[in-house]
């Protein structure tokens, strides 16, 4: 066994570069690999992604609508009705939300509960030269990614699938572009604590426990003003950080009535540091001893 | 000295408190293979996890390279290669791609990743198998990827933890290869085992751990040579009664160093006085001597005599 060695690296790796170039370079690493390994795995993550919008589109916005003697089950005609806007208009902020949401579980706390419960290979990327904060945030970050490419996905389906057209209108885009990045950010979050917080051997249990409930008080099929004739859901329901992206998504991009902008956006950004500072705590107490 | 331990504790707290480090001390020179040998539960992985800074000890200071790797984690875990007692392969990358990331992590340029991952399936006979996925792996080979991936950022220190368990004896040697090359390129090789055939083959020192602690510290001869004796006869007897009389009377034979009862029969420690066979054989004979095993002097001699414990035990 020879040893070539290599001088160009050999250079480089003599001259000791600074810490944060060193963090920077290992971060840059861990998001390049994860975009490569989705990259490979792009037909599963697009079925993954559509699927949901796809079906919820097409059952409630065009299989119902055109339902013979459907107008008393037809969604589309109540919500008209009631003011509301037309339920595909209602739908497409919802299910980006839902899309962003799903992406942040799917993307972070599965495959995270599965590293920490069987593959171990968690133990590998803690060992790259970066905090372990860091690799935490990696994922984070990474996740938003997709989340966004997931409520990008929603947008197509929205307008070609329902019967009745949607009514969208970017009214400011540096709101929408705000309200997605941390959107997408908080869903990641929720993701790592979620996958940190919750027995490896019992994540099946949160999609019943967790996802199911969170979705649907989230006002993801509702606007949140329509529940004013309930005070105690409406309030009851600030709890839940996906009532501020459906919101803030329909602020963003439909008319109609919403939560004021400054409390969405406040919301989101309190519900980030919440969910980072849990799962990041989380993710230091599973990997470090 | 490249790896400095000092008063080195971990009590892990829990419903039941478990010392499993005790005060460890350790330094290992820059080029050598250092072996921690230790039953199970010793204390090996957690003195490990400690020094490539995933477990944070509860008292003492760990140095890698002059750098406090318990204050800086980050950044010493650029001297530090780590291949732990299980596999943590990337399942979705391939073989190379595994060695590939890894020096990206590790600040390499894509064109030096490239190069370097070559070369090292190279070095590491890999080529053929560039494109498998761990999960395609037998055992030996993943062990094999698993150091590749280890060194690939030019570490000074290799911490392997148990790196032959569950491996086949061919594999085995093969793995003993692959480290014996490493301290050709420079590469200091800290590593644990419980196979003391192992520990005396590849080790230039070993620490003989048990229960957090280290008991004795030596090369392998220098440390067998301390029992004062080349061979061991273990003798099993059916009169159980009189093993301490027997073992009083063969401890005064000239070539017996020392004549101690276990639990069936006597162990005797003997450097080589001829004919002293026959008289054991002939002083035993009489306490109906079952059967009698001959071995050379090993590490486990020297763990038994330290602890009174087989280290399978
Ligand atoms: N995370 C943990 N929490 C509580 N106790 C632990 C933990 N890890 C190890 N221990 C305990 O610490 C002691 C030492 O364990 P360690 O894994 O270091 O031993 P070892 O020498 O590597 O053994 P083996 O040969 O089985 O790998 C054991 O008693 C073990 O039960
Ligand atoms: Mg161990």
């Amino acid at each position: 066994m020879s040893i070539s060695t290599l001088p160009i690296s050999q250079a480089t790796h003599e001259a000791t570069p600074g810490k944060w170039t060193v963090y920077g370079r290992a971060f840059a690493g861990l998001f390049v690999r994860d975009l490569y390994v989705l990259r490979r795995e792009m037909f599963p993550f697009i079925i993954r992604v559509c699927m949901n919008p796809l079906l919820f589109l097409f059952v409630f916005t065009y299989i119902m609508p055109h339902m013979s003697g459907g107008a008393a089950m037809n969604p589309t005609a109540q919500m008209a009705a009631s003011g509301g806007g037309n339920f595909s208009t209602v739908l497409l902020p919802g299910l980006m939300a839902v899309a962003i949401m799903f992406s942040g579980i799917a993307a972070v706390a599965l495959p995270l509960s599965q590293e920490f419960g069987v593959t171990r290979e968690i133990d590998d990327r803690v060992m790259c030269p970066l905090p372990v904060g860091a690799i935490a945030l990696e994922k984070i970050v990474f996740s938003s990614l997709q989340s966004m490419i997931a409520a990008a996905v929603v947008f197509p389906l929205a307008y070609y699938v329902p019967s009745t057209p949607v009514a969208a209108h970017v009214s400011s885009w540096p709101f929408l572009l705000a309200v997605l990045v941390l959107a997408s950010l908080v869903a990641g979050a929720l993701g790592l604590t979620i996958g940190t917080a919750v027995n490896p051997k019992q994540i099946g249990l949160i999609f019943g426990v967790v996802v199911m409930p969170i979705t649907f008080l989230g006002c993801v099929y509702y606007p949140w003003a329509a529940l004013k004739g309930m005070p105690f859901i409406k309030y009851g329901v600030l709890v839940n950080p996906i009532v501020y992206m459906s919101e803030g998504l329909r602020a963003a991009l439909t008319p109609g009535a919403h939560m004021p902008e400054p409390l969405i956006l406040g919301m989101l950004c309190f519900f980030l540091a919440l969910l980072t500072w849990l799962g990041m705590r989380g993710f230091l107490r599973r990997v470090v001893g | 000295m490249i790896v400095e331990v000092r008063g080195l504790r971990k009590v892990y707290s829990g419903k039941q408190e478990v010392t499993a480090v005790d005060g460890i001390d350790l330094s290992v020179k820059p080029g050598e293979i250092y072996g921690l040998l230790g039953p199970n539960g010793a204390g090996k992985t957690t003195t490990i996890s400690i020094c490539t800074t995933r477990v944070i000890p509860t008292a003492g200071t760990v140095r890698i390279a002059g750098v406090d790797a318990v204050a800086n984690p980050a950044i010493s875990r650029r001297a530090i290669g780590v291949v732990p007692q299980y596999n943590t392969l990337d399942r979705a990358c391939t073989i190379s791609e595994n060695i590939y990331f890894h020096c990206l992590f590790f600040g390499f340029s894509r064109a030096e990743a490239k190069a370097r991952t070559t070369q090292l399936l190279d070095q590491f006979h890999l080529g053929e198998r560039t494109k498998a996925y761990p999960s395609q792996l037998s055992g030996g080979l993943a062990q094999r990827v698993q150091i590749a991936r280890a060194i690939a950022h030019r570490p000074k220190v290799l911490f392997l933890d148990e790196p032959s368990a569950g491996l086949d004896p061919q594999s085995r040697i093969a793995m003993w290869e692959a480290v014996r090359a490493l301290r050709e390129e420079g590469i200091t090789v800290v590593l644990t085992t419980h196979y003391m055939e192992e520990a005396d083959e590849l080790c230039d020192r070993v620490a003989i751990i048990d229960h957090g602690k280290i008991l004795v510290e030596d090369t392998p001869a220098a440390l067998k040579n301390s029992v004062g004796a080349q061979k061991v006869y273990e003798l099993h007897l059916r009169d159980r009664e009189s093993i301490p009389a027997l073992a009083a009377t063969l401890a005064g034979y000239n070539g017996v160093s020392k004549a101690e009862p276990t639990g069936d029969g006597v162990r005797v420690l003997a450097h080589g006085a001829d004919g002293l066979l026959a008289e054991v054989l002939a002083a035993a004979g009489p306490y109906g001597l079952r059967d009698l095993n001959i071995t050379e002097a090993s590490l486990e001699t020297v763990f038994i005599q330290l602890t009174g414990r087989d280290l399978r035990e």
